[in-house]
């Protein structure tokens, strides 16, 4: 029989994770929301996204997904540069900034998974800025999101995960199985 | 004695941020060296004399564990100490990592004072 996980227990792992990553590595506070299910429907987004794929026994994707302002705030608070109020210029310097967020994020809730799940190998982000898109996780129709606000700022933490069909060994770098429409 | 350091991440936040961290640690730095993945890593460490390698795992091209067994196979490099810094915290990893001869492992996200304590252990 394989081992099995709660949605409750995913949300546990991305409220402990970000709340880490923002403490240690920004220096910010984040309050996080209820957490709840969301199926398989793209909706359109505005801003900046980052995806990181999961593979092993189970798979997946996580992604987070916050405004270009508050991309740009982050960035500012990681590198430890000043934020420039407004300016929302979303750059190289902060398309990183947040694929590392996210590879730190997604990378602490697989390590907290995999104890009951087994070894996932992790891919390296992709990330993604621009208005009126639309994300789709190919073969998993539902995600568990948590919302965090950051003061007035909000930051969306989603993560799918399924048992996978066959046995694949763990691979580290792979792209996530995901489709982008602009 | 100045430490010569390669820092070795794909991302250049990441590379930046333990820049400032070894500055805070307080770590006597020389040449700082930075590279996106193993493979650039290698290359630099054919020129340049570095007597600390801080390196992440998941990196494209050669991941870090990759580079860490070509490391400790050459005998220019093999006493160059290595410290991981990854997100990646399993124990599979760390038990990995240390086989493969790392000096140090600190998990991600990290602090000034986790780099500190390890580098002092080494340096």
């Amino acid at each position: 029989m394989s081992a099995m996980i709660d949605r409750d227990e995913i949300a546990k792992s991305i409220r402990a994770a970000t709340d880490d990553v923002f403490t240690t590595m920004l220096g910010l506070e984040v309050r996080a929301g209820e957490a709840y299910v969301e199926r398989n429907k793209p909706g359109v987004a505005d801003g900046v996204i980052s995806l990181v794929g999961l593979a092993g026994a189970w798979i997946g994707t996580g992604s987070v997904h916050c405004s270009a302002g508050f991309a740009c705030k982050m960035a500012a608070h990681m590198l430890g540069t000043e934020p420039q109020q407004g300016s929302g210029r979303v750059d190289e310097e902060v398309l990183d900034a947040v694929a590392e967020i996210s590879n730190m994020i997604i990378g602490n809730v697989k390590n907290a998974v995999e104890e009951r799940l087994g070894p996932m190998g992790l891919s390296i982000p992709t990330v993604i800025y621009g208005r009126n898109f639309t994300t789709r996780s190919v073969g998993n129709d539902e995600w568990t999101v948590v919302p965090f606000r950051c003061g007035e700022d909000l930051l969306e933490v989603k993560i799918c995960l399924a048992p996978s069909r066959e046995s694949h060994p763990v691979r580290h770098g792979f792209p996530p199985p995901h489709s982008i429409q602009v | 004695m100045a430490v010569d350091v390669l820092i070795v991440d794909d991302s250049a936040a990441i590379r930046k941020i333990l820049q400032r961290v070894l500055r805070q640690a307080e770590v006597p730095l020389g040449q700082v060296y930075e590279a996106g993945d193993g493979l650039e890593a290698l290359e630099v460490l054919k020129t340049a004399r570095v007597t600390l390698i801080l390196a992440d795992i998941n990196m494209p091209n050669m991941d870090g564990l990759q580079m860490l067994a070509q490391i400790k196979a050459h005998p220019d490099w093999k006493n160059v100490p290595v410290v991981i810094v990854s997100t990646e915290g399993g124990q599979s990893k760390v038990m990995e990592a240390v086989r493969l001869g790392a000096a140090g492992y600190v998990r991600k996200p990290f602090n000034a004072e986790q780099i500190k304590l390890t580098l002092s252990r080494l340096l």
